[in-house]
């Protein structure tokens, strides 16, 4: 007991400098996420024909493999061959962030689609493109709607970021390991990782909530957020 | 009235799921007019409006506006023609994140490019013409279905249209609130606005309409003023709907 408590004073600092990293790849793929995301929810909406086919079968094949396998495929495999030399943080940060944009796509689709049909002709009876019907009306309407599943899909993507160790990335997981082989303190070190995960957890989507409060629209969107 | 029709159509066809709709439709309006289209559920009212500001492309036909024709493949013309000619829906859709002055002053800046303050100023002015200047901050969700009317009025006329086309814009409006809003398009046509609404309310039509356009199947099958068309003596189509409208519509605010 004595010797698990000396382990976890001396790793919890480690153990933190491992949160930064899994940090950087959670917000780098939210990001990453919400760039690919975005567009691809309005191209499959708005867009043309080929343009719907493309971003279709990129949700199919990112929601269709595991993420470790997603890891190995790009890490070891596509980039390697492409001869991109990244870290393995920055590739997790790719894979997490590609991932993430099939799914945040989705949660924009979803969103856009709940709009009123109704407002975009009236954006265009009043003369506004359809690129400033988009950008205008549909856009900050549609992104409201989708801050509940946004802050559901960061959750996700922290713990699926937990995978990152493999790629031999030093997050919180490889440092929670690298410790336990060498102390034996299994248990112990486990339960402080769980710690931290739950405190980025709980972190992130208070704040999410908190920009929800924020931007919520009296009468609009999701009632029990104000 | 001897000038120049200000808005000319010609025979405008539209087909919709392969089906047609409306089935060359032509018409011309002066300016200071005010055209009522009546006619059964299903008749094209809505889809010929919604054709005149080409939210549906016409498969056939032509529309000018003071003698331009419109050509909806180009873009820039297109744009610019749709601020001449303003559209009030039935359902009202204002843009529910925006409260009632951005809701007005959005196309204001986004389209006729003016400054915040500038259209803001405007928007004002519009909201007071409505009578709604103390509720410029409320949201869609806070108004009532008259107010939302109004504001959406509001919104068209901030565009300075040449034309407005009202598509039933009391229908889904509780009795008691229909009186306001139609107060407002009086006003409006007063001042000399040129106005083409779909509409059933008949005490409006018999003294606001300077023309009834009554439509069944896609085509314009009655066409003249409401002394000719309403007349007891006339026997026409328009009237004998008019009637079994009356039938179950006795009372209302007209
Ligand atoms: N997108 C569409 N696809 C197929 N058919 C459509 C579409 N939109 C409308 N229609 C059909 O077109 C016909 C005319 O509709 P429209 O809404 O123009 O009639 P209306 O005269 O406005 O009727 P109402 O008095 O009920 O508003 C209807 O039979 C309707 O079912
Ligand atoms: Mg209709």
């Amino acid at each position: 007991m004595h010797q698990a408590i000396e382990v976890l004073l001396q790793a919890i600092p480690y153990l933190i400098g491992g949160a930064g990293l899994t940090i950087v790849a959670v917000v780098g793929g939210m990001g990453l996420g919400l760039i690919i995301g975005l567009p691809m929810a309005v191209a499959q909406v708005y867009g043309p024909a080929p343009l719907r086919a493309a971003a279709g079968l990129y949700v199919w094949f990112f929601r269709g493999v595991p993420i470790l396998v997603l890891l190995f495929l790009f890490y070891f495999g596509l980039f390697q061959l492409f001869q991109w030399n990244i870290g393995a943080l920055t590739a997790a940060t790719v894979v997490l962030g590609m991932t993430s944009g099939a799914y945040q796509s989705q949660i924009f689709r979803g969103a856009i689609l709940s709009l009123a049909r109704g407002q975009f002709r009236a954006a265009s009876a009043l003369g506004l493109s359809d690129r400033q019907a988009i950008r205008c009306i549909v856009l900050p309407q549609a992104l409201r709607l989708s801050l509940p599943g946004w802050s559901n899909e960061y959750s996700i993507l922290l713990k699926d970021s937990a995978l990152a160790f493999v790629l031999g990335a030093t997050e919180i997981m490889a440092r929670t390991q690298f410790v336990a082989t060498r102390t034996y303190q299994h248990l112990a070190l486990s339960l402080a990782a769980c710690g931290i995960y739950f405190i980025l957890t709980w972190v992130g989507v208070r704040a999410l909530r908190a920009l929800e409060r924020r931007v919520a629209v009296p009468g609009f969107g999701n009632q029990e957020a104000r | 009235m001897t000038q120049s029709p200000i808005l000319e159509v010609e025979g405008l066809c539209k087909a919709l799921g392969g089906k047609p709709i409306l089935s060359g439709v032509s018409f011309s309006v002066r300016k200071g007019e005010m055209k009522v289209l009546i006619g059964p559920s299903g008749g094209g009212k809505s889809t010929l409006l919604q054709c005149l500001n080409f939210l549906h492309v016409p498969d056939a036909g032509v529309v000018r506006l003071a003698g331009q024709a419109v050509d909806p493949r180009q873009r820039k013309p297109l744009y610019a023609y749709r601020q001449k000619v303003g559209m009030i829906f039935q359902d009202y859709n204002l843009f529910d994140h925006l409260n009632a002055l951005d809701n007005v002053s959005l196309a204001l800046r986004k389209v006729k490019k003016l400054s915040r303050a500038e259209a803001e100023g405007r928007a004002r002015a519009e909201l007071a013409r409505v009578g709604l200047a103390d509720k410029e901050k409320l949201y869609p969700a806070e108004l009532s279905g008259g107010q939302k009317q109004r504001v959406s009025i509001a919104r068209a006329l901030a565009m300075d249209p040449q034309v407005m086309l009202l598509d039933e814009p009391t229908a889904a409006l509780d009795p008691e609130l229909i009186g306001e809003v139609l107060t407002v398009i009086r006003e409006l046509a007063r001042s000399g606005m040129t106005m083409i609404m779909a509409t059933h309310q008949m005490g409006f039509v018999r003294s606001m309409a300077d023309e009834i356009l009554f439509m069944q199947e896609g085509r314009v099958i009655e066409q003249g003023t409401p002394e000719m068309l309403l007349d007891i003596e006339s026997g026409s189509r328009t009237l004998d709907f008019c009637s079994h409208l009356a039938e179950f519509e006795s009372g209302g605010a007209e």
